[in-house]
């Protein structure tokens, strides 16, 4: 066919408007349809609606510096940042006495270090749980104290970004292994195992997290001796790694009914014992699998801490709550809610890109 | 359900039988902690709430901070232990704290049912009026007619009529359920008066933008009498709670402050020469030493003291003292005499 085509002589043609170019553009993405182009227009509208009051609020009447709260609640005054530079070290630490700030701080940078030293591929294995648990024992003495001259500060005031963050990688820590048993037990030949898998698992996910932090927090010290008290952290740290290794159980159990079935009979085949099949085999190509719903029990998890504001323990989301309910600084809801709101984006925004990251790593194989 | 509640009934019952086995003085484990474990709430302005610096402050709080200092002389000695509401009286039966001291309301099925025993009143609570100063409203008496602002609730919304019938007024109710919208009415004048408890008013008010416009007026009209609680069955414990409250009464009524304390030791008055500490006498019936009402003082303050730091007009809350004056000044606060 082309070669039939005959392009005429000396005319330059120019190009077309309609298609090419920034009009093009506009024509091809949002105008390209009625519909389309009704909704582009109701999202310009949108757009001019909502961004200049939004901006004004924030920047142009915000209240910033060392202000009181007068001068936020003065009319016409917008976001009021100076709520957040008198309340920040009490939202981002909570109780922790503020001459050792220092510490938290330090703990939170440490768990996130060992957060991203986590995600590179050559440290899996014994060296990542070897840093892990070395790495949890020095946050735990660094909130803690009372050697190397560091002051104690008692648990009852920890509070704030490195409580929630220890809480939930503490839950992690915990949970996974006990999800990993559970999810193998419940998939086990023997009944027994099988059953009292199935019955936890069962159990734990029928009921609220609040009605187990509360179980935990309200119903064991009534039935342990006056003078025997388990520390309030714990328990809620424990019930909660519990009700979380629950919910993991069954997103790995996913994975491990994923693996064909030749796989099984295959390492059988080979004469390997069970553990060697179940370690060699078929658990790294299950969790491989199962990365996405990890990952979203992981956020989900991360973001359950808040829950345990109902048991007295000072959270960030807690300390947010109380740093609003300050006689003095009564009402700056959306200044603090904003705030804490941006931490917690951050984290979760975190390992959603990395989960993403780590899929498309380990499918290397599959991809065509 | 029933079944439900007959097995927590059990297991509070048994936790109590085990307290009345295990009943050890709770002022030997305070000794041997050497700090007072104090159950406060999570947040409540005014009562007991971290302030920026992470420092407990409140009424409730400086409370717990007395009773350290009658027991082992030191107000900082005290283990603040937040709790909510549905933890309290669990953590006071098993021995979590020592002291509950979190504003919670004294009645009989809290002191018969769940084994507490309430100390002195430290704070009377109770349902009132707030209005805009234009009114010139200076009395609920003078609320004949008025447009009332109130939530819908247990008892708020029942008080409120039972008083105006009692009283032979009228009033239009405004029944707005969220917290939010009710204020909203209030402050745009859709309402005369926002009835709610008094401590409740207050923080409504320090909220506001014009804070100062309004006004709480003096009555009360439901009884919401905060005090501390301890466990039943260590009277001793119970003593020293009671009278370090008391201690703080007293001090205020013979005026002495945790400023000029030290001005009241060449004191010819036999009663106050006790109550320092410079006469021996006032230790041994707690089985303290004579100076613990004189730490608390110097220490804590007097309930005058307390109140203005906490509540009074000097805070945002601007709680007037009304029913928490003394006795002798109008008020409900008594101490029996300390001889």
């Amino acid at each position: 066919m082309p070669s039939e085509f005959q392009a005429p002589a000396n005319v330059t043609l120019r190009p077309p408007v309609a298609s090419l170019g920034p009009l093009g553009w506009l024509r091809a993405n949002l105008f390209n349809s009625w519909p389309n182009t009704i909704l582009t227009l109701l999202a310009v509208w949108l757009i001019v609606r909502v961004v200049p009051p939004v901006f004004n609020w924030a920047i142009l009447d915000a209240v910033t510096g060392q202000q009181s709260a007068a001068a936020c609640r003065a009319p016409g005054a917008g976001a009021c940042w100076s709520f957040l530079s008198e309340k920040w070290r009490f939202i981002l630490f909570g109780l922790y006495p503020p001459d050792q700030h220092w510490r938290p701080a330090l703990v939170v940078l440490l768990i996130v270090t060992m957060l991203i030293v986590s995600c590179d591929r050559r440290l899996w294995g014994w060296a990542l749980a070897a840093i892990w648990l070395t790495g949890l024992a020095v946050v735990f003495l660094l909130m803690a104290g009372g050697i190397f001259g560091l002051p104690y500060v008692d648990d009852t005031r920890w509070g704030g970004l490195p409580l929630t963050l220890i809480i939930s990688v503490v839950g992690m820590v915990l949970g996974f292994p006990i999800a990993v048993a559970l999810a193998l037990g419940r998939r086990s030949e023997l009944p027994v195992v099988r059953a009292l898998c199935i019955g936890f698992i069962e159990l734990v996910r029928g009921v609220p997290l609040i009605s187990v932090l509360f179980m935990a927090s309200v119903m064991i010290p009534l039935f342990l001796p006056r003078d025997v008290t388990i520390d309030k952290l714990l328990r809620a740290e424990v019930g909660y790694a519990l009700f979380f290794s629950a919910y993991l159980a069954e997103a790995i159990r996913g994975g491990l009914q994923a693996i064909p079935r030749g796989q099984y009979e295959a390492a059988d085949s080979l004469g390997l014992t069970y553990w060697q099949k179940t370690s060699k085999i078929i658990l790294p190509q299950a969790l491989k699998l199962v990365i996405a719903p990890m990952v979203n029990n992981f956020i989900g998890q991360f973001k359950d801490t808040s829950l345990v504001i109902i048991i007295g323990i000072f959270d960030l989301m807690m300390t947010a709550k109380t740093a609003l309910s300050d006689p003095a600084w009564l009402g700056f809801y959306k200044e603090a809610y904003l705030f804490i709101a941006v931490i917690y984006f951050g984290f979760c925004f975190f390992m959603s890109r990395y989960s993403l990251w780590l899929e498309r790593h380990l499918h290397r194989g599959q991809r065509r | 359900m029933k079944t439900i509640l007959t097995i927590a009934g059990t297991v509070i019952g048994m936790s109590l039988m085990a307290s009345a086995a295990h009943a050890g003085p709770t002022l030997d484990t305070i000794k041997k902690n050497d700090y007072v474990r104090c159950g406060v709430n999570t947040g409540l302005g005014g009562f007991s709430i971290p302030n920026s610096g992470g420092q407990w402050v409140g009424l409730d709080v400086d409370m717990c901070r007395a009773f350290a200092a009658a027991a082992l002389g030191d107000a900082n000695k005290v283990k603040f232990v937040p709790l909510s509401s549905e933890q309290r009286f669990t953590a006071l039966q098993s021995g979590e704290i020592d002291v509950l001291s979190r504003n919670t309301t004294w009645t009989i099925t809290r002191e018969g049912e769940l084994g507490a025993l309430f100390g002195p009143v430290t704070y009377y609570d109770g349902q009132g009026f707030m209005v805009n100063k234009k009114l010139g409203v200076k009395s609920a008496k003078e609320l004949n007619g008025a447009t009332i602002c109130v939530q819908p609730g247990t008892t708020t919304e029942l008080n409120l009529s039972d008083y105006f019938h009692g009283n032979n007024m009228q009033f239009t109710p405004v029944v707005i359920d969220s917290l939010a919208q009710v204020n909203a009415a209030f402050f745009s004048g859709r309402c005369d008066v926002y009835t709610d408890d008094a401590s409740a008013l207050t923080a409504v008010r320090a909220a506001a933008p014009n804070s100062a416009d309004y006004e709480i007026l003096p009555e009360r009209i439901s009884k919401e009498p905060l005090a501390p609680a301890v466990r039943q069955g260590d009277d001793e414990w119970f003593d020293i709670v009671r009278w370090s409250i008391f201690a703080t009464l007293q001090a205020e009524e013979w005026g002495i402050t945790s400023q000029n304390v030290d001005t009241f030791k060449d004191t010819k008055n036999p009663d106050i020469q006790r109550f320092l500490g410079v006469t021996a006498g006032i230790g041994k019936p707690l089985h303290l030493d004579d100076k613990w009402a004189v730490n608390i003082v110097k220490q804590v303050g007097n309930y005058s003291e307390i109140y203005e730091r906490n509540l009074g007009a000097k805070t945002p809350l601007k709680l007037d003292r009304g029913l928490n004056a003394l006795w002798n000044k109008g008020g409900l606060m008594y101490a029996p005499p300390a001889r």
